[in-house]
C-alpha cells in the first residue's frame, strides 16, 4: 500500500459514527466504502486495502463486497454519470431515443467513459418511477418524464459544466495505469 | 371513484416532511396509545388487521412478529426499503414525502417486538428517499422521539439509514440482511428463519416500508375496523400503481380487492388512444403476466393467486395493443434477471442467461417456433430449484408469455427470421 494513502479527518470521523451502528465493523463495510469511493473517486486495489485495514478486514472480505455491487466503483466513472432506465416501463415509453441522444451527444456507448473523464453512459435497470417514465438519473438528481429536447439541453450544459469542473479523483492515477481509451466496462448492463 | 385515501395524502398539500407538520396532523399520538395497549396490546391490534406484507409476499406481519423466540437476545427490526422490482414505485412516496408515517411505524413495532435497534435499508439508487428519510430521523432525535428514554416512556429506540448499492436481490429478506452485515448480497437457505437468526446471528424481524407506515392507522381505527375495508383475509387499503400505456399514470390508494378494470380505467385513465390492452403485468416483473380477460379480478392476494398471477407490488404495467413489442419487453425482462441474479444456484445463474440468449435471438431473427419451447423448458429447470425467489421471478412471468402470446410470438419470430433471410 503506498504510504501517502489515508482518510481525511473528516472521513474517519463519519467512520466513527458510523462504527457506533453495527454490533460488528463488517457491517458499516458498505457504507465505509461510499465513503472512500466520495473522497478518492473510485475503489482501486490500495483504496480497498485502507478500507480493509482501517475495519480490521481481510482484503479478501472487502474485494467479495466491492465487486458484488454495482454501485461501488471498481472503474473510475466521470464526473457525469448517466444512467438511462432501460426497463420495461420505460421502455414502453420511449427510453431507447434517450439512449440514442446521450450516445450522439457524448460520443460514447453504453459501458462507456469518455477519454476526458468527464461522461459515464450506462443502460440501467429499473428505476422504480415509472409512472413518471422515462427516468434517468445523472450523479444523484433524478430526471422524471423526460423529454429528448430537454436532455439534449441537459447533456449541453453538463459539457459545459465538466470543462471547468474537470474529472472526478482518481482519474488521473487510473489513466497513468492504464492509458485507457473510452473502456468499456466489464460488466455493461443489457442496452 | 374507487379511491380511498388513507395512507396517501399528497393532495392535501401539506410538507409532511416537517414534524411539526406532521405532528399538526396526528403524527404520533399513537405513541400515547400503544403506551395504555402495552407491547402484546399492539401485537394482537395488528394480527386483528389481518395486515399482509405489503412488500409482495403477503405474509401476516402479526403472525410473524409472533414468531421471535423469548430467549433475551438482542432483536432487531429491520425494514425493508430496496424498492428495485421493475414497474414498482410506491415505497418512494412513504421514503420521499411523508417519511414519518414510516418512522412511526417503526417505533410502534420495535415497542411491540421490543426492538430497540432498526435498520432501514434503502435502495442506493434512492438519493433523495436517502436524503429526505434521514433528516426525518434528524428531527425525531432532535425532539426526543428517537434515542434514550423516548419521550419519557423508558423506551430506548435508535433507527438507522443502511444504504443499498444497486443489487435487486438485495429485496429478498436475507439477502437483506447479508447486505446490512457487510456481506454479498446472497440470500441464505431458510430455515433458520430471519425470526430466529437474523442481522448478526439475532432475531430479526423484516418489514417492507408500507407495512410498517400502516401500523399507525391500524392502531388509530382499530385492527378490525382497518381489515374490514379491504376484501375478506385481505384486509385494509393499499397503495396501488398504473404506469404503462395509460393516460393518467400514478400511485393511488383503493381498499383491497377494488377490480383491475377500475385502477386501469378510472384511476388510470384507460388506455393511450383508447387502444385495446394486449398485457398486463399486475405488481411488478416477476408476476405472472394477464391479459385484458382478467380485468375484473379483484385487486388482493388471493384473487390473484387464484388467476395464477400475484399481487405483488400492486404496481400496474399496462401495455396496448400496436404499441407493445412482445419479444422486446421479454428481452428486457430476461435481461433484468440475468444481470441481477446472485449467481450461487446454478440454475438461476445459468437459466436466466439461457433465458436472455433465446430472448435475445428471438428479437433478432435468429430464432424459429422451437425457440418458445426452450424458453418454457428452460423456465421450468429453474422453477422450484433455487435457494430463493429470483429464480420464479424470472421463470413465471416468461413462461407465461410463452403460453398466453405463443400466436403472436410464433408470427413475429417467424416475421423477423424471414427479414433477416
Amino acid at each position: 500500500m503506498s504510504d501517502s494513502l489515508a482518510f481525511s479527518d473528516a472521513t474517519r470521523g463519519k467512520i466513527h459514527t458510523l462504527l457506533g451502528r453495527y454490533p460488528r465493523k463488517q457491517g458499516a463495510l458498505i457504507p465505509v466504502l461510499y465513503l472512500a469511493q466520495d473522497e478518492f473517486g473510485w475503489l482501486r486495489p490500495e483504496v480497498m486495502e485502507l478500507v480493509a485495514k482501517e475495519l480490521e478486514l481481510p482484503v479478501a472480505t472487502v474485494l467479495a463486497t466491492a465487486t458484488f455491487y454495482t454501485m461501488l466503483y471498481k472503474k473510475p466513472v466521470g464526473r457525469f454519470h448517466v444512467q438511462i432506465c432501460v426497463n420495461v416501463s420505460c421502455y414502453l415509453l420511449g427510453s431507447d431515443e434517450l439512449m440514442s441522444i446521450a450516445q450522439e451527444t457524448l460520443g460514447i456507448a453504453p459501458g462507456q467513459t469518455s477519454s476526458d473523464g468527464l461522461f459515464s453512459l450506462e443502460a440501467v435497470q429499473c428505476l422504480c418511477a415509472c409512472d413518471r417514465a422515462p427516468t434517468l438519473q445523472i450523479n444523484q438528481t433524478d430526471y422524471f418524464k423526460v423529454k429528448g429536447a430537454d436532455f439534449r439541453n441537459v447533456l449541453t450544459q453538463m459539457q459545459t459544466e465538466g470543462t471547468r469542473l474537470g474529472p472526478r479523483p482518481g482519474w488521473l492515477e487510473f489513466q497513468g495505469d492504464h492509458d485507457h481509451h473510452a473502456h468499456a466496462d466489464q460488466e455493461a448492463p443489457h442496452a | 371513484m374507487p379511491e380511498q385515501r388513507i395512507l396517501l395524502r399528497s393532495h392535501l398539500g401539506v410538507d409532511f416532511t416537517r414534524l411539526d407538520d406532521y405532528i399538526k396532523h396526528g403524527g404520533f399520538a399513537m405513541w400515547a396509545k400503544a403506551q395504555t395497549l402495552g407491547p402484546a396490546g399492539v401485537t394482537a391490534e395488528v394480527k386483528a388487521s389481518g395486515l399482509r406484507g405489503r412488500g409482495g409476499a403477503g405474509f401476516p406481519t402479526g403472525v410473524k412478529w409472533g414468531f421471535l423466540p423469548n430467549d433475551g437476545r438482542t432483536r432487531y427490526l429491520v425494514v425493508n426499503a430496496d424498492e428495485g422490482e421493475p414497474g414498482t414505485f410506491k415505497d418512494r412516496y412513504f421514503l420521499e414525502l411523508d417519511p414519518f408515517r414510516q418512522l412511526e411505524g417503526i417505533l410502534l413495532a420495535c415497542y411491540a417486538i421490543g426492538a430497540h435497534v432498526s435498520y432501514i435499508y434503502i435502495r442506493g439508487e434512492y438519493w433523495n428517499s436517502k436524503k429526505v428519510t434521514q433528516d426525518a430521523i434528524d428531527q425525531l432525535y432532535a425532539a426526543g422521539w428517537l434515542g434514550k428514554n423516548i419521550q419519557g416512556s423508558g423506551f430506548d429506540c435508535d433507527v438507522y439509514v443502511h444504504s443499498g448499492a444497486g443489487a435487486y436481490i438485495c429485496g429478498e429478506e436475507t439477502a437483506l440482511i447479508e447486505s446490512i452485515e457487510g456481506k454479498p448480497g446472497m440470500p441464505r437457505l431458510k430455515p433458520p428463519f430471519p425470526a430466529n437468526y437474523g442481522a448478526f446471528g439475532m432475531p430479526t424481524i423484516v418489514n417492507n416500508t408500507e407495512t410498517l407506515a400502516s401500523v399507525p392507522v391500524i392502531l388509530e381505527m382499530g385492527g378490525q375496523a382497518w381489515s374490514d375495508l379491504g376484501s375478506p383475509r385481505n384486509g385494509g387499503t393499499k397503495l396501488v400503481g398504473v404506469a404503462g400505456h395509460v393516460k393518467n399514470p400514478g400511485l393511488f390508494e383503493v381498499p383491497m380487492g377494488t377490480p383491475m378494470r377500475e385502477i386501469i380505467y378510472d384511476l388510470g385513465g384507460g388506455i393511450l388512444d383508447d387502444r385495446a390492452i394486449l398485457a398486463i403485468i399486475p405488481g411488478g416483473s416477476s408476476c405472472p403476466f394477464l391479459t385484458a380477460e382478467d380485468l375484473d379480478v379483484p385487486m388482493d392476494f388471493d384473487s390473484l393467486k387464484s388467476k395464477g398471477s400475484m399481487l405483488g407490488t400492486a404496481c400496474i404495467t399496462v401495455m396496448a395493443e400496436g404499441l407493445t413489442d412482445l419479444l422486446e419487453v421479454m428481452r428486457r425482462i430476461t435481461g433484468f434477471y440475468e444481470h441481477e441474479s446472485c449467481g450461487q444456484c446454478t440454475p438461476c445463474r445459468q437459466g436466466t442467461g439461457w433465458l436472455y440468449a433465446i430472448a435475445d435471438k428471438m428479437c433478432k431473427g435468429q430464432a424459429d417456433e422451437s425457440h418458445i419451447d426452450l424458453l418454457i423448458s428452460a423456465c421450468n429447470n429453474i422453477d422450484g430449484n433455487t435457494i430463493c425467489a429470483h429464480g420464479e421471478a424470472a421463470a413465471w412471468p416468461i413462461r407465461s408469455i410463452a403460453k398466453k402470446f405463443r400466436p403472436q410470438l410464433a408470427a413475429e419470430i417467424a416475421k423477423r427470421a424471414a427479414a433477416r433471410a
